[in-house]
Protein backbone atom coordinates (compact mmCIF):
# COMPACT_ATOMS: atom_id res chain seq x y z
CA UNK A 1 0.00 0.00 0.00
CA UNK A 2 1.26 3.48 -0.87
CA UNK A 3 2.39 5.14 2.35
CA UNK A 4 1.68 8.75 1.42
CA UNK A 5 -1.57 10.61 1.06
CA UNK A 6 -0.57 12.88 -1.80
CA UNK A 7 2.30 13.53 -4.19
CA UNK A 8 3.22 16.59 -2.14
CA UNK A 9 3.30 14.44 0.97
CA UNK A 10 5.55 11.99 -0.89
CA UNK A 11 7.99 14.76 -1.83
CA UNK A 12 8.00 16.23 1.69
CA UNK A 13 8.65 12.82 3.31
CA UNK A 14 7.48 14.15 6.65
CA UNK A 15 10.19 16.82 6.73
CA UNK A 16 12.95 14.45 5.63
CA UNK A 17 12.43 15.00 1.90
CA UNK A 18 15.61 17.00 1.49
CA UNK A 19 17.76 14.20 2.91
CA UNK A 20 16.02 11.30 1.20
CA UNK A 21 15.82 12.89 -2.24
CA UNK A 22 19.35 14.26 -2.24
CA UNK A 23 20.70 10.81 -1.29
CA UNK A 24 18.70 9.15 -4.06
CA UNK A 25 19.57 11.76 -6.70
CA UNK A 26 23.29 11.66 -5.96
CA UNK A 27 23.23 7.86 -6.17
CA UNK A 28 21.23 7.88 -9.39
CA UNK A 29 23.62 10.27 -11.12
CA UNK A 30 26.63 8.26 -9.98
CA UNK A 31 25.14 4.97 -11.21
CA UNK A 32 24.35 6.51 -14.59
CA UNK A 33 27.91 7.76 -14.83
CA UNK A 34 29.28 4.28 -14.03
CA UNK A 35 27.49 2.85 -17.07
CA UNK A 36 27.86 5.77 -19.48
CA UNK A 37 31.58 6.38 -19.01
CA UNK A 38 32.81 2.92 -20.18
CA UNK A 39 30.41 3.08 -23.14
CA UNK A 40 31.82 6.46 -24.12
CA UNK A 41 35.39 5.26 -23.74
CA UNK A 42 34.60 2.28 -25.94
CA UNK A 43 33.09 4.50 -28.63
CA UNK A 44 36.11 6.78 -28.54
CA UNK A 45 38.46 3.81 -28.79
CA UNK A 46 36.65 2.37 -31.82
CA UNK A 47 36.54 5.72 -33.60
CA UNK A 48 40.24 6.21 -32.95
CA UNK A 49 41.03 2.74 -34.30
CA UNK A 50 38.90 3.30 -37.41
CA UNK A 51 40.76 6.54 -38.11
CA UNK A 52 44.07 4.74 -37.67
CA UNK A 53 43.06 1.90 -40.02
CA UNK A 54 41.96 4.37 -42.69
CA UNK A 55 45.29 6.20 -42.45
CA UNK A 56 47.11 2.90 -42.90
CA UNK A 57 44.98 2.02 -45.91
CA UNK A 58 45.73 5.35 -47.55
CA UNK A 59 49.44 4.84 -46.93
CA UNK A 60 49.32 1.33 -48.44
CA UNK A 61 47.47 2.60 -51.50
CA UNK A 62 50.06 5.30 -51.96
CA UNK A 63 52.96 2.84 -51.79
CA UNK A 64 51.27 0.41 -54.21
CA UNK A 65 50.91 2.92 -57.04
CA UNK B 1 38.87 -28.03 -15.40
CA UNK B 2 42.15 -26.48 -16.46
CA UNK B 3 40.91 -26.08 -19.97
CA UNK B 4 38.02 -24.01 -18.61
CA UNK B 5 40.45 -21.97 -16.54
CA UNK B 6 42.57 -21.16 -19.58
CA UNK B 7 39.59 -20.29 -21.69
CA UNK B 8 38.31 -17.92 -19.02
CA UNK B 9 41.75 -16.38 -18.90
CA UNK B 10 41.61 -15.50 -22.56
CA UNK B 11 40.56 -11.87 -22.97
CA UNK B 12 39.16 -12.59 -26.40
CA UNK B 13 36.91 -15.37 -25.13
CA UNK B 14 35.74 -13.17 -22.24
CA UNK B 15 35.00 -10.28 -24.57
CA UNK B 16 32.80 -12.42 -26.76
CA UNK B 17 31.03 -14.28 -23.95
CA UNK B 18 30.42 -11.18 -21.81
CA UNK B 19 28.62 -9.51 -24.71
CA UNK B 20 25.89 -12.11 -24.32
CA UNK B 21 25.76 -11.86 -20.51
CA UNK B 22 25.46 -8.07 -20.63
CA UNK B 23 22.01 -7.90 -22.16
CA UNK B 24 20.18 -10.04 -19.62
CA UNK B 25 22.23 -8.79 -16.68
CA UNK B 26 21.40 -5.17 -17.44
CA UNK B 27 17.71 -5.95 -17.91
CA UNK B 28 17.71 -7.80 -14.60
CA UNK B 29 19.52 -4.96 -12.83
CA UNK B 30 17.15 -2.33 -14.25
CA UNK B 31 14.04 -4.28 -13.23
CA UNK B 32 15.29 -5.06 -9.72
CA UNK B 33 16.46 -1.49 -9.08
CA UNK B 34 13.22 0.07 -10.36
CA UNK B 35 11.07 -2.29 -8.30
CA UNK B 36 13.30 -1.84 -5.24
CA UNK B 37 13.36 1.96 -5.42
CA UNK B 38 9.58 2.26 -5.88
CA UNK B 39 8.94 -0.22 -3.10
CA UNK B 40 11.45 1.32 -0.73
CA UNK B 41 10.48 4.95 -1.35
CA UNK B 42 6.73 4.65 -1.55
CA UNK B 43 5.47 1.38 -0.15
CA UNK B 44 7.69 0.26 2.72
CA UNK B 45 6.28 1.45 6.06
CA UNK B 46 8.12 4.32 7.71
CA UNK B 47 10.40 3.69 10.66
CA UNK B 48 8.85 4.27 14.08
CA UNK B 49 11.88 6.21 15.36
CA UNK B 50 13.53 7.65 12.26
CA UNK B 51 10.47 8.43 10.16
CA UNK B 52 11.08 8.63 6.43
CA UNK B 53 14.81 9.32 6.58
CA UNK B 54 15.34 5.58 7.05
CA UNK B 55 14.45 5.12 3.38
CA UNK B 56 18.06 6.03 2.64
CA UNK B 57 18.86 2.50 3.86
CA UNK B 58 17.76 1.17 0.46
CA UNK B 59 20.82 2.67 -1.16
CA UNK B 60 23.17 2.98 1.81
CA UNK B 61 23.24 -0.72 2.69
CA UNK B 62 23.49 -2.12 -0.87
CA UNK B 63 26.28 0.30 -1.84
CA UNK B 64 28.17 -0.53 1.37
CA UNK B 65 27.81 -4.24 0.57
CA UNK B 66 29.11 -3.74 -2.92
CA UNK B 67 31.93 -1.48 -1.74
CA UNK B 68 33.20 -4.44 0.31
CA UNK B 69 32.32 -7.17 -2.22
CA UNK B 70 34.03 -5.08 -4.89
CA UNK B 71 37.16 -5.03 -2.78
CA UNK B 72 37.14 -8.84 -2.64
CA UNK B 73 36.76 -8.96 -6.40
CA UNK B 74 39.68 -6.57 -6.85
CA UNK B 75 41.96 -8.32 -4.36
CA UNK B 76 41.18 -11.83 -5.59
CA UNK B 77 41.64 -10.78 -9.22
CA UNK B 78 44.91 -9.15 -8.18
CA UNK B 79 46.07 -12.36 -6.47
CA UNK B 80 45.14 -14.51 -9.48
CA UNK B 81 47.00 -12.12 -11.78
CA UNK B 82 50.01 -12.17 -9.49
CA UNK B 83 50.18 -15.95 -9.04
CA UNK B 84 49.12 -17.32 -12.43
CA UNK B 85 50.07 -14.27 -14.53
CA UNK B 86 46.57 -14.25 -15.95
CA UNK B 87 46.14 -11.16 -18.10
CA UNK B 88 42.37 -11.06 -17.78
CA UNK B 89 42.62 -11.03 -13.97
CA UNK B 90 44.84 -7.93 -14.15
CA UNK B 91 42.27 -6.22 -16.35
CA UNK B 92 39.44 -7.12 -13.97
CA UNK B 93 41.45 -5.76 -11.04
CA UNK B 94 42.09 -2.48 -12.82
CA UNK B 95 38.42 -2.15 -13.81
CA UNK B 96 37.14 -3.00 -10.34
CA UNK B 97 39.08 -0.18 -8.62
CA UNK B 98 37.17 2.89 -9.89
CA UNK B 99 33.77 1.18 -9.52
CA UNK B 100 34.60 0.21 -5.93
CA UNK B 101 35.82 3.71 -5.18
CA UNK B 102 32.61 5.24 -6.54
CA UNK B 103 30.40 2.83 -4.56
CA UNK B 104 32.37 3.47 -1.35
CA UNK B 105 31.95 7.18 -1.97
CA UNK B 106 28.18 6.76 -2.40
CA UNK B 107 28.00 4.67 0.78
CA UNK B 108 29.84 7.42 2.70
CA UNK B 109 27.77 10.26 1.23
CA UNK B 110 24.40 8.57 1.78
CA UNK B 111 25.54 7.64 5.29
CA UNK B 112 26.45 11.26 5.97
CA UNK B 113 23.11 12.50 4.65
CA UNK B 114 21.31 9.92 6.75
CA UNK B 115 23.38 10.86 9.79
CA UNK B 116 22.16 14.46 9.80
CA UNK B 117 18.49 13.84 10.72
CA UNK B 118 19.31 10.73 12.77
CA UNK B 119 22.41 11.64 14.79
CA UNK B 120 22.32 15.40 14.29
CA UNK B 121 25.63 15.49 12.42
CA UNK B 122 26.90 14.67 8.94
CA UNK B 123 30.18 13.20 10.06
CA UNK B 124 31.73 11.59 13.13
CA UNK B 125 35.18 10.05 13.38
CA UNK B 126 33.74 6.76 14.43
CA UNK B 127 35.27 3.33 13.81
CA UNK B 128 32.88 2.16 11.08
CA UNK B 129 32.95 5.42 9.15
CA UNK B 130 36.69 5.89 9.47
CA UNK B 131 37.42 2.35 8.29
CA UNK B 132 35.15 2.93 5.30
CA UNK B 133 37.10 6.10 4.55
CA UNK B 134 40.29 4.00 4.68
CA UNK B 135 38.64 1.65 2.15
CA UNK B 136 38.05 4.61 -0.16
CA UNK B 137 41.72 5.59 0.13
CA UNK B 138 42.79 2.01 -0.62
CA UNK B 139 40.74 2.08 -3.80
CA UNK B 140 42.20 5.47 -4.74
CA UNK B 141 45.67 4.12 -4.01
CA UNK B 142 45.15 1.22 -6.41
CA UNK B 143 43.88 3.62 -9.10
CA UNK B 144 46.88 5.89 -8.57
CA UNK B 145 49.33 2.98 -8.78
CA UNK B 146 47.81 1.91 -12.09
CA UNK B 147 48.92 5.20 -13.59
CA UNK B 148 52.25 5.68 -11.87
CA UNK B 149 54.29 3.09 -13.79
CA UNK B 150 55.23 3.21 -17.43
CA UNK B 151 55.00 -0.57 -17.74
CA UNK B 152 51.58 -2.12 -17.30
CA UNK B 153 53.13 -5.23 -15.77
CA UNK B 154 54.78 -3.31 -12.94
CA UNK B 155 51.60 -1.32 -12.36
CA UNK B 156 49.52 -4.50 -12.10
CA UNK B 157 51.98 -6.08 -9.69
CA UNK B 158 52.11 -3.04 -7.42
CA UNK B 159 48.34 -2.56 -7.33
CA UNK B 160 47.77 -6.29 -6.68
CA UNK B 161 50.13 -6.13 -3.70
CA UNK B 162 48.44 -3.01 -2.35
CA UNK B 163 44.96 -4.51 -2.68
CA UNK B 164 46.08 -7.70 -0.92
CA UNK B 165 47.69 -5.77 1.93
CA UNK B 166 44.54 -3.67 2.17
CA UNK B 167 42.50 -6.80 2.87
CA UNK B 168 43.46 -6.24 6.53
CA UNK B 169 40.93 -3.43 6.57
CA UNK B 170 37.97 -5.65 5.62
CA UNK B 171 37.51 -7.52 8.94
CA UNK B 172 38.04 -4.21 10.74
CA UNK B 173 35.10 -2.72 8.85
CA UNK B 174 32.89 -5.72 9.61
CA UNK B 175 33.81 -5.86 13.29
CA UNK B 176 34.07 -2.11 13.93
CA UNK B 177 30.50 -1.88 15.21
CA UNK B 178 31.18 -4.63 17.77
CA UNK B 179 34.71 -3.72 18.84
CA UNK B 180 34.26 -0.03 19.49
CA UNK B 181 31.52 2.02 21.03
CA UNK B 182 29.93 3.69 18.07
CA UNK B 183 26.99 5.71 16.85
CA UNK B 184 26.62 3.43 13.86
CA UNK B 185 23.97 0.79 14.34
CA UNK B 186 25.01 -2.87 14.22
CA UNK B 187 24.57 -4.80 11.00
CA UNK B 188 20.95 -5.07 9.94
CA UNK B 189 21.49 -8.30 8.07
CA UNK B 190 23.57 -11.24 9.19
CA UNK B 191 23.95 -14.50 7.37
CA UNK B 192 23.71 -16.47 10.59
CA UNK B 193 20.58 -14.89 12.06
CA UNK B 194 17.17 -13.74 10.98
CA UNK B 195 17.22 -10.04 10.00
CA UNK B 196 16.44 -7.58 12.78
CA UNK B 197 14.07 -5.74 10.47
CA UNK B 198 10.39 -6.12 9.82
CA UNK B 199 9.78 -8.19 6.64
CA UNK B 200 7.87 -5.29 5.06
CA UNK B 201 11.04 -3.19 5.28
CA UNK B 202 13.44 -6.05 4.65
CA UNK B 203 11.99 -7.40 1.40
CA UNK B 204 12.57 -4.22 -0.64
CA UNK B 205 16.10 -4.06 0.81
CA UNK B 206 16.76 -7.58 -0.44
CA UNK B 207 15.52 -6.60 -3.91
CA UNK B 208 17.82 -3.56 -3.88
CA UNK B 209 20.82 -5.63 -2.81
CA UNK B 210 20.23 -8.14 -5.62
CA UNK B 211 19.73 -5.25 -8.05
CA UNK B 212 23.00 -3.65 -7.00
CA UNK B 213 24.86 -6.95 -7.41
CA UNK B 214 23.57 -7.21 -10.98
CA UNK B 215 24.40 -3.56 -11.58
CA UNK B 216 27.91 -4.10 -10.27
CA UNK B 217 28.38 -7.03 -12.64
CA UNK B 218 27.24 -4.88 -15.57
CA UNK B 219 29.56 -2.01 -14.63
CA UNK B 220 32.51 -4.36 -14.10
CA UNK B 221 31.96 -6.15 -17.41
CA UNK B 222 31.62 -2.86 -19.32
CA UNK B 223 34.83 -1.49 -17.84
CA UNK B 224 36.72 -4.76 -18.37
CA UNK B 225 35.65 -4.89 -22.03
CA UNK B 226 37.08 -1.43 -22.70
CA UNK B 227 40.26 -2.42 -20.90
CA UNK B 228 40.51 -5.60 -23.01
CA UNK B 229 40.15 -3.63 -26.25
CA UNK B 230 42.85 -1.20 -25.16
CA UNK B 231 45.39 -3.81 -24.18
CA UNK B 232 44.68 -6.09 -27.13
CA UNK B 233 44.55 -3.31 -29.68
CA UNK B 234 47.42 -4.79 -31.69
CA UNK B 235 45.81 -8.20 -32.07
CA UNK B 236 44.10 -9.54 -35.15
CA UNK B 237 40.69 -10.05 -33.49
CA UNK B 238 40.42 -6.46 -32.26
CA UNK B 239 41.36 -5.20 -35.72
CA UNK B 240 38.64 -7.41 -37.25
CA UNK B 241 36.15 -6.17 -34.70
CA UNK B 242 36.97 -2.55 -35.49
CA UNK B 243 36.84 -3.26 -39.23
CA UNK B 244 33.37 -4.76 -38.82
CA UNK B 245 32.27 -1.66 -36.90
CA UNK B 246 33.74 0.65 -39.50
CA UNK B 247 32.00 -1.20 -42.36
CA UNK B 248 28.66 -1.01 -40.67
CA UNK B 249 29.16 2.71 -40.04
CA UNK B 250 30.42 3.54 -43.51
CA UNK B 251 27.30 3.52 -45.76
CA UNK B 252 25.77 6.65 -44.27
CA UNK B 253 28.93 8.03 -42.70
CA UNK B 254 27.61 8.38 -39.20
CA UNK B 255 29.29 7.11 -36.08
CA UNK B 256 26.22 6.61 -33.95
CA UNK B 257 26.16 2.87 -34.60
CA UNK B 258 28.84 1.91 -32.08
CA UNK B 259 27.48 1.58 -28.60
Amino acid sequence: MFQFESINDFIQMGGHGYYVWSAYLISLSVLIWLVVSPLQRKRKFIQEMIRQQRREMVRQDASNT
Amino acid sequence: MWQWFHRLGSPRWFYQASGKWLSWLSVLAAILLCVGVTWGLGFAPQDAKQGNSFRIIYIHVPTSFLALAGYYVMAIAGAVGLIWKMKLADMVMKSAAPIGAVLTFVALVTGAIWGKPTWGTYWVWDARITSMLVLLFLYLGVIALQYSYSSQEAASKASAVLSLVGMVNIPIIYKSVDWWYTLHQPATIKFTEAPSMHPDMFQPLLVMILGFYCFYAVALILNTRVEILHRERRTRWVHDLVAAQSNSAQPNQNDSSSA
